[in-house]
């Protein structure tokens, strides 16, 4: 079934969200306002906004260090992200966990995580536990190109695939990890590629095109809803900042690049811009429309800044806190 | 009527067994432990009970195999795994460490993480260095986790029952060699709360606090040394996180004497840390430095004579007790 105008303009909103807060916080780490780093994924909201949109509400997902979008993307409240992200009290862990570890049980997002492809397993994990209770759910594990260069890729894919765990393994390939670009890390830059040799399905889509990451996913959450087991999906996007808001802060600590690469990208494969034209030529969007929405978004993070920003710092006392169920460390 | 007599190794599958009939979230994964029943037949006639289902039988994959644990702790399962030998835990301990032990933590305090990873530790069985070490110590530095080495039948099945139903992470460690050593183990159900030492052998000349393969040495050491006249106390902590310090202690400062007996490396083990919280509570209860048995700093042979040389031994006990009494 096509997405309708009220899906794809939702679509369309969110993405924008996620480019507003992730430019917002850009400028308070600029301000010293964050604690450590975050990693933004500017250029990168297409796969985020595509593959949440393709789930139901009782599917889940995990996620990576880049995760501020997959959150916004799934309808995490954007005031406890981004407290949270700006360690405040009021924040998804206190103020505990920071930028790489986001959670928002209540939309079944089960968390981010600050190692490079640890999320594969436990997202199979969750698959399995649905498998075994039956529950006709799927987990959604979101992790990208450099994470499909750990070892944990394969033993992950290997038993989703052999188990046939209801598994989606959405790959954000924005071809670099941290300096490393993609040609360098691996011989065959195809990552769906791999899917055959663990016995899935495989797909490689325009990752800057949230119209076809959607129809990618879609179809693997069917065929995972249905049993069939799990897929792999390599969405080819491209990361428009460094590898960290911190990173872009430090004099020459982004300048792997080529240069004009970057800028190359910016001009032609923004996915905000080419949906933006998509929906103008769909004759849902006029430039009027799309100020509109963009100032909306724009008022929805300020209202979410303006709330992080006055929260309260956690009490001392949570420093030693939820380290244990069921009691306090001594 | 005697109490009934079971191995070690049958303890352990008649714990997970009580289990998983009892709660419907357990279910044991892990390398052979399906069909097989275990590299060390710790899980014998699991499968033939609960079937494929509940058994998962897994590939050689360590990291997917605690991680997929760890996802289905998450989502509200009880998993219990097997990593066949502690040597290997080293494969996946971004999974055990950063993950794992973390989770509950990172997640603003939401999921329970019961988990309970087994693996066999220790040597004396001549498999060699990369099959015989014991990394209790590793385990107990990392909070979040809690780290359970019980040395008889009765103990571990009562411990690990504890473990499965407790809501966090729990290293399991059971010594290879022990296991096909039999003990009494009653019929009736009963549980053995985490974090409890217990005084094994009463005495009042010396305290050994001793777990692992060194607990039966400890204790045939106490009934050598008896026969001298020299009474010793013999405390299992038999959890080591969280460690039961109390008990240790007030055996201290009733011997006056402590000796830490483990069969891990010496350095950095966990009879040091032992040997510290011991000093802080009890320093003027001591009459004699603080010994320790350990392993010394070596890679474990496979030759007998050779794993005997760097294994603390019986004899090795008696001696160290012998230098400060």
């Amino acid at each position: 079934m096509p997405l309708t105008k009220e899906a794809l303009l939702d679509m369309y909103r969110r993405m924008l969200t996620i480019r507003h807060f992730e430019e917002g916080l850009t400028e308070f780490s600029r301000q010293g306002l964050v604690p450590g780093t975050g990693h933004v994924s500017i250029g990168e909201e297409a796969v985020a906004v595509g593959s949440c949109s393709a789930l139901g509400d009782k599917d889940y997902i995990i996620s990576t260090h880049r995760a501020h979008g997959h959150l916004l993307a799934r309808g995490a409240d954007i005031n406890v992200i981004l407290a949270e992200v700006l360690g405040k009290a009021t924040g998804c862990t206190g103020g505990k966990g920071g930028s790489m570890h986001l959670s928002d049980f209540s939309r079944q997002i089960l968390g981010t995580n600050g190692i490079v492809g640890a999320g594969i397993n436990i997202a199979g994990g969750v698959a399995l536990a649905i498998k075994m209770r039956k529950t006709g759910q799927v987990c959604l594990g979101f992790f990208g190109d450099g994470a499909a260069n750990r070892g944990t890729f394969h033993e992950g894919l290997n038993l989703a695939a052999l188990w046939k765990v209801p598994t989606v393994f959405v790959c954000t390939n924005n071809q670099y990890g941290l300096s490393m670009p993609q040609c360098k890390a691996c011989a065959n830059l195809d990552i769906s590629a791999r899917a055959n040799s663990y016995g899935m399905p495989g797909y490689r889509v325009d990752g800057t095109d949230v119209m076809a990451v959607y129809e990618a996913v879609k179809s693997a959450v069917d065929r995972a809803r249905k049993g069939e087991g799990p897929s792999l999906i390599e969405a080819v996007s491209y990361r428009l900042r460094g590898h960290s808001m911190r990173m872009d802060q430090v004099p020459g600590g982004s300048d792997y690049r080529p240069k004009g690469e970057v800028e190359d990208w910016a001009a032609e494969k923004d996915p905000i811009r080419i949906f933006r034209q998509k929906l103008t030529e769909l004759g849902y969007l006029n430039d009027e429309a799309a100020e509109q929405i963009n100032a909306e978004c724009k008022k929805i993070f300020d209202a979410a800044a303006d709330f992080a920003l006055n929260s309260p710092e956690p009490e001392p006392e949570t420093a030693f806190t939820w380290i244990y169920a069921q009691e306090r460390v001594k | 009527m005697p109490q009934r007599q079971i191995s070690y190794r049958e303890a352990v599958s008649e714990a997970i067994k009580e289990e998983m009939a009892r709660d419907d979230r357990v279910f044991l994964m892990g390398e052979d432990v399906g069909v097989l029943g275990g590299a060390f037949g710790s899980t014998k006639g699991i499968y033939d009970v609960f079937g494929g289902e509940r058994v998962l039988d897994t590939p050689i994959s360590e990291t997917a195999i605690v991680g997929y644990a760890l996802g289905a702790a998450m989502a509200g399962m009880r998993p219990i795994v097997e990593i066949m030998r502690v040597d290997w835990m080293t494969i996946c301990m971004d999974e055990i460490v950063n993950q794992t032990a973390k989770m509950r933590y990172l997640s603003g305090g939401h999921p329970e993480v019961a988990l309970v990873i087994r693996a066999t530790a220790e040597g004396g069985i001549g498999l060699g260095g990369q099959h015989s070490q014991s990394f209790e110590a590793w385990f107990a530095h990392v909070p979040g986790l809690k780290v359970v080495m019980p040395s008889t039948p009765y103990d571990v099945k009562g411990l690990l029952k504890a473990a499965i139903r407790d809501p966090n992470p729990v290293i399991f460690l059971e010594p290879g060699v022990l296991y096909g050593v039999s003990g009494p183990v009653p019929e009736e159900e009963y549980v053995i709360p985490l974090g409890e030492a217990e005084v094994k052998r009463e005495g009042k000349d010396v305290t050994i606090v001793a777990w692992g393969t060194l607990l039966p040495k400890t204790l045939n050491a106490a009934q050598t040394l008896a026969t001298d006249g020299v009474e010793v106390e013999v405390v299992d902590p038999r959890t080591l996180r969280p460690l039961d310090i109390a008990t240790i202690v007030d055996s201290v400062k009733k011997t006056g004497k402590l000796i830490v007996a483990h069969e891990a490396m010496k350095t950095c083990g966990m009879g040091a840390e032992i040997v510290a919280l011991v000093q802080e509570r009890a320093f003027d209860h001591l009459d004699a430095p603080i010994q320790r048995v350990a392993t010394p700093d070596v890679i474990i042979p496979v030759n007998r004579s050779l794993e005997r040389l760097v294994l603390p031994q019986e004899e090795t006990i008696v001696e160290t007790v012998r230098s400060i009494v």
